[in-house]
Parts: structure tokens; C-alpha cells; sequence
């Protein structure tokens, strides 16, 4: 079974752990406050952990270790990229992504081979094909006509060091904009 | 010499001050408005009110022509983050790192911070040299923090008490280096027999500290006695 970890129980980790497990994987999911659980479906079955996913005690914990998939989706750009970098140098997960709002940071991290998640350049993107600005896309999320599931193609940005890290699972997403490393 | 320094709390603050009487050239990036106006109120137009972890505030401080970026901000995922982007975007040639965790030490190392500094390992080993102890010491970290110098107490009841070198099931990855007795260095030899009292320095690779402890001073160390600080513990 695909054993995935997700740091984060916000509104992006609490979906993601639902779609994921609906899906079959092995979930846990990891918060500092446990009252972010309440994000989660009554009937979740994953496992939910509080803890600080930056340290290496609680993600061994949670079972990194041999994990297929990891996921740093916290509201901390700084917080994702350690946790993000404690999951695939210290416990060698191979897929991992990390969330990171400033695109600066973001592309800074992509040229250093980690596959990162920006939801600024996501929604300017979107907001940009909505615009017209982006001739042949159309923005998804913001298509009055197509409702929720209009749609682009994904795209997946190559950084320059490529280290045989896999997002397919997370791209499957039409609007995910994923900058691999 | 130009040095930024990230982070106006205690250490950042005495840090820059210490810097700028001993003759350097000093940028202070505190985030926070009201800490920076503070520090500013003292030392002068060299604290930028800027949030470090930025590429574009980095580059605004001269990233770029700095000799050291040192990160002393309270929380080690920042200190992480000005680094990387210090030593990869503008090619600082050293960076620095307060660590408050002990366990990121390696993974920072590893991750290309040229040093580290963690206050709570440095209070632990001041600790750990004033009390008797049944556990291993850690003197230093070595070959980029997968090597232990380790200090090791022989015990009444230690199995190597009263046995020889060969006489006990080292580790793979581990070797015994010297003696201390009776406030004397003396070489391990074949011959050699341990007493209790003894001091043995080995250097002993990371993972297999818990046998050597077993062989050396007896029990394995992981009831929670061991000298590592777990993250529960670290000094916050």
C-alpha cells in the first residue's frame, strides 16, 4: 500500500489526506494543534498525529521512514522546506513536495532539486488565462462556464537537477503547477 | 569584513553589536518593525527591517559581496532557509547557523551550512562533564557529523571491566583510541586491561553508538539515559 505523509492539516492537507485515502493510500497526517483535525472527514480512517513535522523524532514517528509519498503543507515556507528536506535527505522519501508561497523561495529551491508547490504563481496563472493574457488556457476554478472542471493541461516544471523524484501522484491536479526538481 | 547578520533577538542583537566595535562591516534583518526600530534606536542605519529568508531582502543587503551570513533567528527552519539561499543564490562563502534542536545539526551540515551552533548541545556537554556518568559522552562531531568522538566511563559492573580489548565485541565502524587513568593518556594496547574508573575515548560511527555503549559500559543506552537530547527535550 502507498504510505504517504502529509505535514499540515489545513484546508490543502486536510483535502489532500481525504482524496489520498479515498484513493487507498496509508495517511498520516501531522499538526501542531489538534484542533486542525477537525478539517478531516468524520470518517477518516488515516492516522492523525499532533506534532511539530520539522522534527525528526515526530515524522519518524509517523512512520517517514519508508514512506512513499511526503507532502510539507503548512502555512510556514520555511517550515515546509526543512520538513520537506528532513523527508528526502535524512529519511530518503522520493517523492516529495513542498509548499512554498514566496516564488522567489519557491524557484530558489526548485534549481536546488526539491519539487515545490506555489500557490502565488498557481493563482496569478489562473487569474492570468481568466484575463485572457494566456491565449489557448482557460483558468480553472474561475471558468463561469465550465464551473468548477474546466481545465488546462498540467504543467510540470523541470528544475535543473532532476534526482529521480516522481510527482505524477500530485499532478494529476489540471491547475497544480508543480516546479520538480 | 562584510557580515550579515539574520534575527534581532538576544543573540543577533549582542552579536552585531560585538561585530561592530571589533571593526566590521555589519547589516542587522530583523522582520519584526518594533524590534528593529529598537535595535536601530542604538546602533544606527545598519538594521534593515527586512525578513532575511527573502531572496530579494538578501539582495537588497548586498547578499552578494557579504564574507559571512550568519543566521541566529530563534527558529532553525529560518536559520535553514537564509542559509541555503545565502550560500546557493549568492555564493557566500560561509554561513552560520544557530540550531536550536540538536537533531538538525546533521541534516544542515549535509544540506551545505558551514557551521553550526547549537546552544543546547553546548549546554549538555557543559552538563554532562561535571557528573558522573553511565552513559557516552559526545565530545565532538566528526567527518561532517557521521563520526562520534565519545567518551565512555568504565563502571564496576561494566562488561569490559577487567577484560581486554579483543576480549570485546566492537561495533563495525568503531574504535577505541585511548585511555585516560589515573588522569593519564595512555595507549590502548592487546594487552591492556580495563578497569573500572577507566576512561575510554573511541570514535564510533553515529548508528552504532547503542552497541558500543552495551559493550563498553553495559544496557544499550536508549532507556532514555543516553546523552542525546531528544526533541522533547530541546531547549525551546
Amino acid at each position: 500500500m502507498t504510505r504517504s505523509i502529509i505535514v499540515g492539516c489545513g484546508r490543502v492537507g486536510a483535502g489532500l489526506a481525504e482524496s489520498l485515502e479515498q484513493a487507498g493510500h496509508d495517511v498520516a497526517i501531522i499538526d501542531v494543534n489538534s484542533d486542525a483535525f477537525n478539517r478531516l472527514p468524520s470518517d477518516f480512517r488515516g492516522r492523525a498525529m499532533r506534532g511539530d513535522g520539522t522534527d525528526e523524532d515526530v515524522l519518524r514517528r509517523a512512520g517517514a521512514e519508508g514512506a512513499d509519498r511526503f507532502f510539507a503543507l503548512t502555512e510556514g515556507d520555511n517550515r515546509n522546506v526543512l520538513a520537506a528536506q528532513l523527508a528526502s535527505e535524512t529519511f530518503g522519501v522520493r517523492n516529495v513536495v513542498a509548499k512554498v508561497n514566496d516564488p522567489v523561495r519557491a524557484e530558489a529551491y526548485t534549481a536546488l532539486g526539491l519539487a515545490t508547490i506555489c500557490r502565488t504563481t498557481m493563482m496569478v496563472e489562473a487569474l492570468e488565462a481568466y484575463s485572457g493574457l494566456r491565449p489557448g488556457t482557460r483558468a480553472r476554478g474561475v471558468d463561469p462556464a465550465r464551473g468548477h472542471h474546466g481545465g488546462h493541461e498540467p504543467r510540470v516544471e523541470r528544475g535543473s537537477d532532476a534526482r529521480g523524484r516522481g510527482v505524477d501522484g500530485v499532478a494529476a491536479d489540471p491547475a497544480t503547477r508543480i516546479a520538480r526538481g | 569584513m562584510y557580515i550579515i547578520v539574520v534575527g534581532g533577538g538576544k543573540v543577533g542583537y549582542y552579536l552585531t553589536k560585538e561585530l561592530l566595535a571589533a571593526g566590521h562591516e555589519v547589516v542587522l534583518l530583523e522582520k519584526d518593525p518594533r524590534r528593529a526600530r529598537q535595535i536601530a534606536d542604538e546602533v544606527g542605519s545598519i538594521v534593515l527591517n527586512r525578513d532575511g529568508c527573502e531572496g530579494k531582502h538578501l539582495a537588497d543587503a548586498g547578499a552578494n559581496r557579504a564574507s559571512i551570513v550568519a543566521a541566529v533567528t530563534g527558529d532553525d527552519e529560518d536559520n535553514l532557509v537564509v542559509c541555503q539561499m545565502a550560500k546557493h543564490h549568492f555564493d557566500v562563502p560561509r554561513t552560520i547557523a544557530r540550531v536550536n534542536n540538536p537533531q538538525n545539526e546533521v541534516l544542515f551540515r549535509h544540506l551545505g551550512v558551514d557551521e553550526i551552533i547549537s546552544p543546547t548541545r553546548m549546554i549538555l556537554a557543559s552538563v554532562e562533564q561535571d557528573i558522573p556518568v553511565h552513559e557516552l559522552l559526545h565530545l565532538a562531531q566528526l567527518g561532517g557529523g557521521d563520526l562520534e568522538l565519545i567518551e565512555a566511563q568504565i563502571a564496576d559492573d561494566s562488561p569490559a571491566a577487567g577484560r581486554r580489548p579483543r576480549d570485546i565485541n566492537l561495533p563495525e565502524g568503531c574504535t577505541l583510541f585511548v585511555l585516560l587513568r589515573d588522569e593519564q593518556f595512555q595507549p590502548i594496547r592487546p594487552e591492556t586491561v580495563f578497569e573500572p574508573g577507566d576512561k575510554v575515548i573511541a570514535i564510533s560511527r553515529t548508528e552504532c553508538e547503542a552497541q558500543l555503549h552495551r559493550e563498553l559500559i553495559g544496557t544499550d543506552g536508549t532507556d532514555g539515559g543516553q546523552s542525546r537530547v531528544g526533541a522533547g527535550e530541546a531547549v525551546s
